[in-house]
């Protein structure tokens, strides 16, 4: 069996590589790529705590289906909005998108 | 008395219609709708008169004090305003005489107003006019009276300045608002002061009011405002007279009316002449219980300002050039001889001479009447004057009484009655003032009487210069005058008749008079006799200076004394007294030291905390800069500075 340190130790490097993306990516798609991370990094921690401390339990698998699930819709949304963006403005660049700022 | 309130209503409703449609109105439609409206509230005001004056007198010979109506607008406990109709004598014939000259004014206004610009809004404003005169002479208590006292200066403003293209018609609107603004400010302090010490606004106080057995005002409480202090029932009259002196233009606050002229002819024959500048004379009377009852002694300030005012105008009058202007003052004047008659009648002087002791309130209220008709009439002769010749100035007529016979007539007919000649009604009305003045004291008797000669001679002197005198034949070649349309000469026909009989046919005493009890009017022949020799001798100065066609004497006149003319011809500088004092004065030492720390300080203050915050701003916007990932990157820092904290 895999010792639960390794998992979460995959689950930070996913985190700050999320993290570090959500920060220095300028691309909106990019930034939308890195919560994607950092939300899947805690979907992993959910998951391997419910199998390792609760075994007999299964809210934490609930709670990982959830965010996926919302996550999703999410994604969707943010993709609409970024498209929108790109049919007027011909760039998703998160710097440049000035245009509703006072 | 159910229909008085149509009285009021008509005007008002065809004010509505007339201003709402404007010019979607043709003019001779708008013209009709108004003057029908006017004939239908002349011929209710006249039913209401019949009806009240031949109801039966009270058991001590008085009419009775109608209230058709009173509803209480505003209550503010046990202080309210009330709004209603009252008819007592001097209410009903106010409305008899608003009603009559308004009817005259607007059949007149179709021939002089044909094809104006703006003729369905002069319309509308005629009705407005109308309707707030109406409302103000039959209020019920002192605040509704203000009320309306407001709006007929409201309307007086808006047809003042009818020709709003005209910078001296806007000028004149301004200057006649202005100042009867100012004097009103006296009146309204008046009137709270009045309402606070005895707890009532209502009117009350001359004959108690029932209707179906009880009073519907809350009763006037003269002996705890006298409890305050006596002084101060005078103080609220003094302040009310200061207002009614503002809008019936007594010196020194009569600088508005000349220049209101520069409104439209008819409207100064309605507004300015016959109606509302008498509205103070009202007010006068309508307090006068109070008056003689708890300021009898201020009642001298009345007369004396009266006097001054009668005097100075009739001099200035004398040497205007301008016909309206010349009315204009002769109007200031006679208004200024209603009030001196009611000043002078004083109680307590019954034992000293029997029956007059009430004789000037009648006359001052029959002089109104007389005056308003043939004023009324004078200034529409003079409006067909203007018409004829397109000028203001006496310089361009002279002669006109071959082309005009029917305006040369009435205005003669008009210029008899003013100055005071048998049998035209404003000898009868003039004698009684006069009589009165005699026994109030004979100096001010006297300086009447002089200023009544004055009036017979400018009048005559205004007579001759526009219909006889030297012609100004190089113009009226050019254009020949001719007689106005018959709805201008028929109002004219109208009130010179009403000018001819009024005096004699009817006995005013028995319908107005101080106590109301019926009295006889009877002229004291010593006194009649004085004032119409006068008058005839000053009409046979002025004919002998002004009707041939070469005036010698007066031009020798004016340069024996040049200063004297000029004086005059300028009003005494009263205007440029009224400029030094509010420009050089007010203004440059008040107004703009005010200014200046309004300008500097306040806006300055305001400006800095504006400028304050617009910096700080500046500062602190990077906080809020809309860069999320910097956000991130803070909140990411403050997460692993707390994580830091919390294991150490």
């Amino acid at each position: 069996m895999i010792q639960i340190e390794y998992i979460l130790v995959l689950s930070a490097i996913m985190m700050f590589a999320g993290v570090f993306g959500f920060m220095t990516r300028k691309s909106t798609l990019a930034i939308l790529l890195s919560i994607e991370l950092m939300l899947n990094a805690a979907n992993i921690n959910f998951a391997v705590f419910n199998r390792m401390l609760y075994p007999q339990g299964h809210e934490g698998y609930f709670f990982a289906i959830f965010t996926i699930a919302i996550a999703a819709a999410e994604s969707a949304i943010a993709i609409a909005i970024m498209i929108n963006i790109y049919r007027q403005l011909k760039n998703i660049d998160v710097d440049e998108l000035t245009k509703m700022k006072w | 008395m159910e229909h008085t309130l149509l009285i009021l209503l008509l005007p008002f409703l065809s004010f509505l219609f007339l201003g709402l449609m404007d010019s979607k109105l043709s003019h001779r439609v708008s013209g009709l709708i108004g003057t029908t409206v006017l004939g239908v509230v002349a011929a209710l005001s006249y039913y209401t008169a019949w009806q009240y004056f031949t109801a039966d007198r009270l058991a001590d010979g008085t009419f009775a004090t109608l209230v058709p109506y009173n509803a209480t607008w505003l209550p503010l406990g046990a202080l309210h305003f009330d709004m209603g109709i009252m008819l007592d004598p001097i209410s009903v014939m106010m409305l008899i005489v608003i009603s009559t000259v308004s009817l005259m004014v607007h059949i007149y206004s179709f021939g002089y107003m044909h094809g104006e610009r703006g003729f369905q809004r002069y319309y509308a404003f005629l009705s407005l006019f109308t309707m707030s005169m109406l409302g103000l002479v039959v209020a019920t208590n002192i605040f509704q009276m203000y009320l309306f006292w407001e709006l007929v200066g409201v309307s007086s403003y808006l047809l003042i300045g009818f020709y709003y293209t005209m910078p001296a018609a806007i000028a004149a609107s301004k200057k006649a608002f202005i100042v009867t603004r100012f004097a009103d400010m006296f009146f309204l302090v008046g009137i709270l002061i009045f309402g606070y010490y005895t707890s009532s606004f209502s009117f009350d106080f001359a004959h108690p009011v029932y209707a179906d057995g009880v009073t519907p005002f809350a009763s006037v409480d003269t002996a705890k405002a006298v409890a305050a202090g006596g002084f101060i029932l005078p103080t609220a009259l003094v302040l009310m007279f200061i207002g009614g002196a503002g809008k019936s233009a007594m010196f020194p606050l009569h600088i508005w009316l000349p220049d209101a002229m520069e409104g439209p002819t008819p409207v100064s024959a309605l507004i300015h002449a016959a109606t509302m500048v008498v509205a103070g004379v009202y007010q006068i009377a309508r307090m006068f219980p109070m008056w003689i009852a708890y300021a009898p002694e201020q009642m001298s300030i009345v007369v004396w300002i009266g006097v001054f005012t009668a005097f100075y105008a009739a001099a200035v009058a004398c040497a205007q050039s301008d016909i309206k202007r010349v009315l204009a003052f002769s109007t200031i004047s006679q208004i200024a001889f209603m009030m001196v008659a009611l000043g002078v009648c004083m109680p307590g002087h019954e034992a000293l001479i029997d029956n007059h002791a009430s004789l000037g309130y009648m006359a001052s209220m029959f002089h109104l009447f007389t005056h308003a008709m043939f004023k009324a009439c004078l200034f529409l002769g003079a409006g067909c004057i203007i018409h004829a010749v397109h000028s203001n100035e006496m310089s361009t007529m002279g002669g006109l009484r071959k082309y005009m016979p029917i305006t040369h007539i009435t205005f003669l007919i008009s210029c008899l009655a003013i100055a005071g000649i048998p049998p035209f009604s404003g000898f009868f009305s003039k004698d009684e003032i006069l009589t009165a003045c005699m026994h109030y004291s004979p100096i001010c008797g006297w300086i009447m009487t002089g200023v009544a000669a004055m009036t017979a001679f400018y009048m005559f002197r205004l007579y001759y210069g526009i219909f006889w005198g030297t012609e100004n034949k190089a113009l009226h070649a050019a254009h020949t005058p001719h007689e106005a349309p018959w709805t201008m000469t028929l109002p004219l026909i109208i009130l010179s008749l009403i000018t001819i009989t009024c005096g004699w046919a009817v006995n005013f005493g028995s319908f107005v008079s101080a106590s109301g009890a019926d009295y006889q009017i009877h002229l004291d022949p010593s006194i009649a006799t004085t004032s119409v020799v006068i008058a005839v001798a000053a009409i046979l100065v002025a004919t002998w200076m002004y009707a041939r066609e070469s005036q010698p004497v007066a031009v020798d006149l004016k340069e024996k004394f040049p200063r004297l003319h000029r004086w005059a011809y300028k009003r005494f500088y009263m205007d440029e007294v009224y400029q030094y004092i509010t420009h050089r004065i007010i203004f440059a030492h008040i107004s703009t030291p005010i200014a200046w720390f309004d300008r500097h300080v306040i806006d300055g203050f305001f400006d800095f905390l504006a400028w304050g915050t617009h910096k700080l701003s500046e500062k602190i916007r990077g906080l809020q800069s809309g860069n999320v990932q910097w956000y991130a990157f803070v909140f990411l820092l403050g997460t692993i500075l707390l994580y830091i904290i919390m294991v150490l």
